[in-house]
């Protein structure tokens, strides 16, 4: 209690230094908690969405672009496969659904993609999960219809009933607007996927659509393909990336896109050493708010020693200052890590669609804080030990 | 058996120059319990430091001090720490309150780290002060007299055998010094405290009926700076 009475009025003596320090460990707290969960749920996320699918075949090239084209809808299509090479594995035995996209034109930057009525019908895009339409249908085949992912028909401002013209190209240039007319038929429910970000419209609608080229009139950009088992998926590997030459097939997706992390893993390492540097000048930062007030303590130091306080409990009660200021510091460092998860989270779903779960219980949470107060705690062990050597006597002046 | 017991008791400082210069050399001194004892001394005559020694503040070189028994001497730095938390009370010229703690806390600190905080008993202290309304002001908010009455309800709070008492009237005027005087002595009565004040004050030394001159009790007075 004594301890407690101790650390709580030399907290509030010490009130602008202890506020600017602890708002210093809060930045660095939130700091660190962010680039963690971003990293850890990032790679869990983005290796785990795979929307419903084992694998993807597509043009020959690289297999990363092809996952990222056709599963993410970001990247540029490494270009296209025949109709008869999506028949022909849309029948193949090992395969048990393949779902042909073509992509090629956007709405105000939102991809549009051409698929067919059966992706909102028979993909499950996560265990147990169906597209479901949050308002209208699914479009028609053939008739110039399209369905929006929840979160580009927000964005857009569309609605069941609405008309836009789609525009030429992946990248948005208002001067390649096509002349068709598509109508607004079904608005997706939020999936926190991919498919989020994309409008929906029949296969045969983009293939066709005014200025394309009309030789690729029947081509798809990529097929979305559910195996019937993993030895399929190796089979197919062996037979479209060893002996084949034309297309690629990329399989497992989870796998490509683990690749992509661990590619980029020393970006993470980067960041994670820049919080690790910050969260270590933050605590160095209490070492010298506490030590720079002993001249102004000494007093005090000296006084409680009068009233018998013992020296390892004024190196105690220091220790414990820091700590608090830590503890503090941490405490605000979940609001400074809500702002910039909820930053990042609004940058990732923009770009991809995926949704990061801000409050998703991870370790760093826990180890963090506890890390960051013990390094406080530790950084108050030098001007403690200040405390601990204050002469009694020399501080109680005047002498008569 | 007396309360206070010093025998052979002797404390010297080292000097700048490298030497070491003496400041108490007291051969024998006693006070029983519940005594008021003032001691005559000039400014820089070692009496503070005399007091620290008694306190346990600092250590003797050599000697004994003996309190309720205890040989102060021997003990270690904490439990001398101990000792004057659980039966000495200390009232300084400066008072030396606790700047950012209320009243009602620099008192609760006068027990803390002895038998423990009540607050009760802090605030019936203040309350015999003349401090009930001032509970909860900081000592900045409060008049010189007003501080020093916190600082004896402070030296009082662990219910000490013995209250020393240094200059505890020098920055107050006159009458504040009479009526803090009067209750730094009725205060110790009505707890039991033996009272060692030291002054340079004639009038405040002229209230006590036993009462020493330092400079004869302390054989290193003459070689003190002033």
């Amino acid at each position: 209690m004594t301890l407690l009475l101790l650390v709580r009025r030399s907290l509030r003596q010490h009130l602008l230094s202890t506020i600017i320090t602890a708002c210093s460990i809060a930045l660095a707290g939130g700091l660190l908690m962010s680039v963690w969960v971003v990293k850890a749920q990032s790679q869990a996320t983005f290796t785990q969405v795979n929307t419903g699918f084992d694998a993807v075949l597509g043009a020959r090239g690289s297999k990363l672009q092809l996952v990222l084209n056709a599963i993410f809808h970001l990247e540029a299509s490494p270009g296209n496969v025949a109709v008869s090479d999506y028949e022909f594995i849309q029948r193949h035995p090992a395969v048990k659904l393949a779902i042909p996209i073509a992509v090629g034109d956007n709405l105000r930057g939102y991809r549009i993609v051409g698929t067919v009525p059966e992706l909102f019908s028979a993909v499950d895009y996560a265990p147990g999960k169906k597209f479901t339409l949050a308002s209208g249908r699914v479009f028609t085949p053939g008739a110039k219809e399209a369905v929006l992912g929840e979160f580009a028909a927000h964005r857009l401002g569309l609605r069941v009933g609405d008309t836009f013209h789609p525009f030429h190209g992946l990248i948005y240039d208002e001067k390649n607007q096509h002349a068709e007319t598509y109508a607004v038929t079904g608005i997706l429910a939020a999936s926190n996927t991919p498919a989020d970000k994309v409008i929906w419209i029949p296969l045969h609608g983009l293939q066709t659509m005014s200025g394309h080229d009309a030789r690729a009139s029947t081509d798809v950009s990529a097929v979305l393909i559910q195996l019937r088992s993993p030895a399929a998926g190796f089979m197919l590997d062996m037979m479209y990336n060893k002996q084949g030459n034309r297309l690629t097939f990329a399989y497992p997706i989870g796998a490509i896109m683990a690749e992509l992390f661990s590619k980029i893993g020393w970006f993470d390492q980067v960041l994670a050493l820049i919080a690790y540097l910050v969260g270590l000048v933050s605590a160095g930062g209490v070492l010298v708010a506490i030590y720079n007030s002993m001249a102004a303590r000494r007093r005090d130091i000296a006084i409680l020693r009068a009233l018998g306080a013992k020296r390892r409990t004024l190196f105690g009660a220091i220790v414990l200052e820091a700590a608090a200021i830590g503890a503090l510091g941490m405490a605000a460092a979940f609001v400074a890590y809500a702002a910039i998860l909820t930053g990042v989270a609004i940058v990732i779903r923009a770009q991809t669609g995926v949704l990061l779960e801000t409050w998703k219980f991870h370790p760093v949470m826990l180890w963090a804080p506890l890390g960051m107060i013990a390094l406080c705690a530790l950084g108050g062990l030098l001007p403690a030990w200040k405390a601990y050597r204050t002469d009694v006597a020399d501080n109680l002046a005047p002498v008569s | 058996m007396p309360l206070l017991a010093l025998s052979s008791l002797q404390k010297s400082f080292r000097t700048p120059e490298g030497g070491r210069r003496k400041i108490v050399d007291v051969d024998d001194f006693s006070l029983d319990a519940g005594q008021q004892l003032a001691l005559r001394g000039e400014s820089g005559s070692g009496k503070t430091t005399f007091l620290h020694l008694i306190a346990g503040i600092l250590a003797a070189d050599s000697g004994s001090i003996r309190i309720d028994g205890r040989e102060v001497a021997t003990l270690s730095e904490s439990q001398r720490d101990r000792l004057r938390a659980e039966a000495i009370g200390y009232i300084f010229q400066t008072f030396n309150l606790l700047q950012g703690y209320t009243c009602l806390e620099n008192v609760s600190l006068g027990m803390a780290f002895g038998a423990g905080i009540d607050r009760a008993r802090a605030a019936h202290l203040l309350e015999r002060v003349g401090l009930s309304h001032r509970l909860h002001h900081y000592p900045r908010q409060l008049s010189t007299g007003q501080q020093q009455r916190v600082a004896v309800a402070r030296a009082l709070a662990n219910v000490p055998k013995l209250v020393l008492a240094d200059e505890p009237t020098g920055n107050l005027d006159h009458r504040n010094a009479r009526e803090s005087l009067a209750l730094i002595r009725d205060t110790c009565r009505e707890n039991g405290a033996a009272l060692l004040l030291v002054s340079h004050d004639p009038e405040v030394l002229g209230a006590f009926e036993d009462q020493r001159d330092f400079a004869a009790l302390n054989r290193a007075a003459g070689e003190v700076a002033t």
